[in-house]
């Protein structure tokens, strides 16, 4: 009974990932190109930043950064109060 | 931790110098070359652990200074969070060192992209504090634990226990 349950879920997941593939668009070729032609003109001109990728993640994006570094922090903090010897070191 | 054989030193003596000249040109050249902050600070940090690896303890606490460690964290952490700030009349993080002129550098002898320098560099500072102080706090753990300090009673936090 049990292994009827698991391969109908099996045949039904699989089912559903093949329909999902057949809908994905071709790679190299993006549906929607108005946000990358947008990132592209003003990284340059406007910014003056000659590495986009850089411009986006410190300039358009640089409050997802500064979730990025405050996420660093806390895990620094995490680990000073598991692992760190009190004390003085002999 | 005991040092390793002479070959894996005499390798570590080299290579360990040579990471922070790789990882600090990484830094540096982030806004021009691929890598940035995040990464130059990851290959600077692994000085410390070659150093614990191929030297062995005593020479890694020879090298660790942790407050200065903690003092990139903090300055790191600090400045960027300034460098964000400045474009305020903007938006927060806009790029208002930035001169628009059609892609060119300001100069011929310094790469420069406004605020996207500085912010790699204080990222990379903070990610170099961070990475060797979560070493220096590990291996400070292990040590504990091999020494037989750290059993049969929890010791660590409380610096006035003893």
């Amino acid at each position: 009974m049990r292994k009827a349950v698991y391969l109908v879920a099996v045949v039904v997941l699989a089912g559903l990932l093949s329909g999902m593939f057949g809908e994905l668009h071709v790679f190299g070729v993006p549906q929607a190109t108005e946000m990358d032609d947008y990132f592209l003109a003003r990284a340059p001109l406007d910014r003056s930043a000659q590495n986009v990728v850089t411009s986006l993640v410190f300039d358009f994006r640089g409050f997802d950064t500064l979730g990025e570094a405050g996420v660093l922090f806390t895990a620094l903090c995490s680990i000073g109060a598991l692992f760190r010897e009190g004390g003085k070191r002999e | 931790m005991k040092p390793l054989s002479v070959i894996v030193t005499s390798v570590c003596d080299i290579f360990a110098w040579f990471m922070i000249v790789f990882g600090v040109y990484v830094i540096n050249n982030g806004h021009n070359t691929p890598g940035g902050g995040f990464q130059g600070g990851a290959i600077t940090a692994t000085f410390l652990s070659l150093v614990l690896v191929a030297r062995g303890g005593k020479k890694f606490y020879a090298w660790v200074r942790e407050g200065i460690y903690g003092l990139f964290e903090f300055i790191g952490l600090m400045a960027f969070f300034i460098f964000g700030c400045m474009g305020f009349p903007h938006s927060f993080f806009f790029n208002s060192l930035a001169i628009p002129q059609g892609g060119k550098a300001l100069s011929n002898w310094i790469p420069w992209s406004g605020t996207i320098a500085l912010m790699n560099v204080s990222v990379g500072l903070e990610v170099i504090g961070a990475l060797s102080l979560v070493i220096v706090y590990m291996y400070g753990s292990i040590r504990m634990v091999e020494t037989g300090a750290g059993m049969g009673g929890e010791r660590g936090h409380d610096r006035f226990d003893r």
